[in-house]
């Protein structure tokens, strides 16, 4: 699978206050109407562009990306948003599994090779990611094999309903 | 080999050695959820079983800690949905004022060598008590509530050294910004940290929480503590010694890394804006003459009697600063009537605080306390993140139950330890 699209940057140690504000916490029965403020606190123009769905974003970050507060409603409101992959130097635990989780991979790269408004095409199945404005190939970190594996079904619900439990071949636990 | 706390943990529940980077698939004794993430993790549950069910239901949590009294009708609609849920599946529900979700899980249920997960991410609270519980999303934490297992990486493990005894004016929440402010935010990241070292034997179990409670804030996936005598008395003090058991790690156990801290150098510390590993010594924050509107005392973190006793032993007989309000919201019913048992609470009010019920308060930046465009808040809190407390444009500071104290007297950041030489 190829993803392509143009890269919305935000910096280090974005947190999932910055992603989906807990002033906003009466809206997380309501994810349309949340979504017109995902990642507002980060940047507050992201969440129209996104949502005009004339342009693909790819969110990309940099160090510790999704930090802080457990709410899945972050990884959520950015898949909502359009955002078909999010890109970071690093990813904080509980955001990365909400994402591979709801089908939505989260994958580490060297985003410094990035800049705001880059055309990227990303090749999951090779693990790369190709910069079309800069001509560069990145390698990305590896997909631990059994978020790899969620990914491949869609997420975990989608795996759970088709194996009937959680299982995973041990050819894939390490 | 000897394995570490995280992994023997693991490895007593499976019945078989575990190591760090091994992939389980472990039984889960508790999962729970709070308000603010509950709905949704029941919609998936509806998702994945195609009804509201809970594989057990004894097992599985509701903690009404963050929105509640409601004070909006879309947070009272979603506290009708989650007790309406508790009626169709005879899941375990905490209401409005019984408390924190893990103030109140390691009064009444946690025990040594439990596996714990919860939708929110300060469950690792409950790794004091040397079980291995850890924060998920609502997705995960609907497959561990619907099929009463889930996957684990086995987390390599740091191992931190605490030498010496605190100084007068220092406590635990000083050695893990003292932590975080010296590994940072991603310092720990899917790393277990495990505590030992001569000075945890004078730390309580009050002091322990405020340390692991803090695990999330480096990134780790939970920071642990030994089951040892200051364990079995605490649990005693909550009638459940008979589920005390001692537990921990094992000599010649595999660590990632070790870290020695010298607690007698530390001082009281303060993190500024806005991250947790943003941390200055609160003597020299002081120098910068910062004024604070409001001071918060409460949290997971710093929430519990002795968090309590300690800003009382501040305040008792003087008055929080004019131009500076004082919130203070207990971590648990327990904590607030052995409070006022002991009039902690009465030397609190007496001292000007607003006194809420037991619940998150202010921290999660819902409804109580919320800050105006440009004011400063000096808060016992676990985080202090760009409009953590409900307004992007205001200023958090975090710091210990004394440091808050004081800065509430002085009605500017204060380091704590003129008042209590």
């Amino acid at each position: 699978m190829v993803i392509r699209g143009k890269a919305w940057k935000f910096g280090d140690f974005i947190s999932t206050d910055l992603i989906a504000a807990g002033r906003y916490a009466h809206l997380r029965d309501n994810l349309p109407e949340f979504v017109k403020h995902v990642l507002e606190d980060a940047d507050k123009d992201f969440a129209a562009a996104a949502l005009k769905g004339d342009q693909t974003y790819i969110v990309v970050g940099g160090r510790n990306f999704g930090q802080g507060s457990s709410r899945e409603h972050a990884a959520r409101l950015i898949k909502l948003a359009g955002v078909p992959v999010v890109l970071a130097k690093s990813f904080a635990r509980i955001f990365y599994r909400n994402c591979f989780n709801i089908g939505m991979p989260a994958l580490t790269v060297d985003t410094d090779q990035i800049a705001h408004g880059d055309e990227v095409e990303i090749d999951l199945k090779h693990g790369v990611v190709r910069n079309r404005t800069r001509q560069k190939e990145l390698a990305t970190g590896r997909i631990p094999p059994v978020m790899l594996t969620i990914l491949e079904e869609g997420g975990v619900v989608d795996y759970i309903k088709k194996h009937g439990d959680l299982i995973f071949d041990e050819a894939r636990t390490r | 080999m000897g394995m570490t706390l995280a992994e023997k943990i693991l490895a007593q529940k499976l019945g078989h050695e575990v190591r760090a980077g091994d992939v389980v698939i472990c039984p889960v004794d508790l999962a729970l959820v709070q308000d603010g993430t509950g709905t949704l993790t029941f919609d998936v549950i509806r998702q994945l079983m195609g009804k509201d069910t809970l594989k057990h239901p004894d097992r599985a949590m509701i903690v009404l800690d963050h929105l509640g009294p409601p004070g909006r009708p879309e947070y009272a609609a979603m506290h009708k949905r989650l007790r309406d849920f508790v009626k169709a599946t005879g899941c375990l529900l905490a209401e409005v004022g019984e408390g924190i979700s893990h103030v109140l899980i390691s009064e009444r249920y946690v025990k040594p060598g439990d596996v714990i997960v919860g939708a929110d991410s300060h469950t690792n609270t409950a790794a004091g008590m040397a079980a291995f519980a850890t924060g998920m999303g609502s997705t995960d934490t609907a497959v561990a509530m619907a099929l009463g297992k889930q996957w684990f990486r086995v987390p390599e493990t740091m191992r931190f050294e605490l030498r010496g005894r605190l100084p007068v004016g220092v406590s635990s929440k000083d050695i893990i910004l003292h932590i975080i402010g010296t590994i940072g935010e991603d310092g720990a990241v899917y790393k277990a940290m495990e505590y030992d070292g001569e000075t945890i034997r004078h730390l309580s179990m009050d002091a322990r929480f405020t340390i692991t409670s803090m695990a999330q804030e480096c990134g780790a996936k939970l920071g642990l503590f030994p089951s040892d005598e200051e364990t079995r008395r605490w649990m005693q003090r909550h009638g459940r010694e008979k589920d005390w058991r001692p537990l921990a790690a094992d000599p010649g156990a595999a660590y990632e890394r070790l870290i020695e801290i010298e607690c007698a150098a530390l001082e009281p510390l303060v993190a500024v804006p806005h991250t947790p590993g943003n941390v200055k010594q609160a003597a020299e924050v002081e120098k910068e003459g910062i004024r604070v509107d409001q001071v918060f005392l409460g949290t997971c973190t710093n929430g519990r009697l002795e968090d309590l006793r300690a800003a009382a032993q501040i305040l008792k007989g003087r008055r929080v600063a004019q131009g500076t309000r004082l919130l203070v919201y207990p971590g648990s019913r327990w904590v607030y009537h052995e409070a006022l048992k002991e009039g902690v609470i009465q030397a609190l009010e007496a001292a000007g605080a607003v006194i809420g019920h037991a619940a998150c308060g202010p921290c999660p930046g819902m409804q109580f306390g919320l800050l105006s465009d440009g004011e400063v808040c000096m808060a016992t809190q676990n985080r202090n993140f760009k409009g953590r407390m409900g307004n992007p444009n205001s200023f958090l500071y975090l710091a210990s139950p004394w440091t808050a104290a004081a800065t509430a007297v002085e009605g500017r950041i204060t380091d704590p330890r003129r008042f209590l030489a």
